[in-house]
């Protein structure tokens, strides 16, 4: 098409000023990319490793989360996978809750300045409250 | 397309008619994932420990089973859907993109296939 390199492109991230809609969108993505990207991959190696036998899922363990007397690499991912887990059950959290926050939009509703922030912030304070309470149901 | 008119150069280049079907899709498996992730994770909260045994013994059932299945399909498709639109709005090159496309299809059938047969494998008492 003719002279379609030189058409104007729509204004990009660099010039608006940071908002609380903004950023909930931003993490939308990442969340689910990083479920997608990681979280996945996780849920099948678990998926695997319980239809491999009592031995295989030991090895998952002392790799994402209890590590092993005198493995200097496990402790290592022992710690990043504790730090992976918590993160996807945040990244889960957020991408639930800006999922449902983008239904209500979807319908043509909170689009209001005030309410559309408020809603925003309810998302990313939530998912934090959420994560929090995961654990503590699995922990103690 | 036209050559001369502002209108004949903008005629036929309009809506691809696929793009309201993918937008479906992404909120169906999105409210399926709502349901099943969902109750997953609250199994896990409620789950007395992560032993090997104390999981397995949980898994076999056939209704975790059943949900556990649903789960791969539905969340195995709503991240194809959204690792897609990743793919065209970051990937610019026609090729690359389609091998992004391609290699993604792939995985996700892949990924999904893989943990279908290892939920079955359990459920059929092979494991």
């Amino acid at each position: 098409m003719a002279g379609a390199k030189n058409r104007p492109l729509s204004p990009h991230l660099t010039i608006w000023k940071p908002g609380p809609a903004m950023v909930v969108s931003i993490l939308h993505r990442i969340s689910g990319d990083g479920l997608a990207l990681l979280g996945l991959p996780l849920l099948l190696w678990w998926l695997g490793a319980l239809a491999s036998g009592p031995e295989a899922y030991a090895t998952l363990l002392s790799w994402v989360w209890v590590g092993e007397p005198g493995s200097t690499a496990k402790a290592i991912t022992s710690v990043l996978g504790k730090i992976a887990l918590v993160g996807l059950s945040w990244a889960f959290f957020e991408h639930l809750l800006s999922g449902l926050r983008h239904f209500v939009l979807d319908i043509g509703a909170g689009y209001e300045l005030r309410i559309n922030a408020i809603w925003a912030w309810i998302v990313m304070l939530g998912s934090i409250v959420l994560t929090a309470a995961f654990w503590a149901a699995v922990l103690l | 397309m036209g050559e001369g008119t502002s209108i004949g150069k903008v005629r036929g280049t309009g809506s691809a008619h696929s793009g309201s079907h993918h937008w479906l899709l992404q909120r169906f498996t999105a409210i399926a994932n709502l349901g099943l992730v969902g109750w997953l994770v609250v199994t896990f909260a409620l789950l007395p420990s992560f032993s090997f045994v104390s999981v397995h013994e949980w898994i076999v059932r056939p209704l975790p089973g059943i949900a556990i299945a649903l789960l791969i399909v539905s969340t195995f498709w709503h991240a194809k859907l959204g690792l897609q639109v990743l793919i065209e709005d970051y990937v610019h090159e026609a090729a690359n993109k389609f091998a992004c496309i391609a290699a993604l299809n792939l995985a996700i059938f892949g990924g999904a296939g893989f943990g279908l047969f290892c939920i079955i494998r359990l459920a059929l008492g092979g494991a």
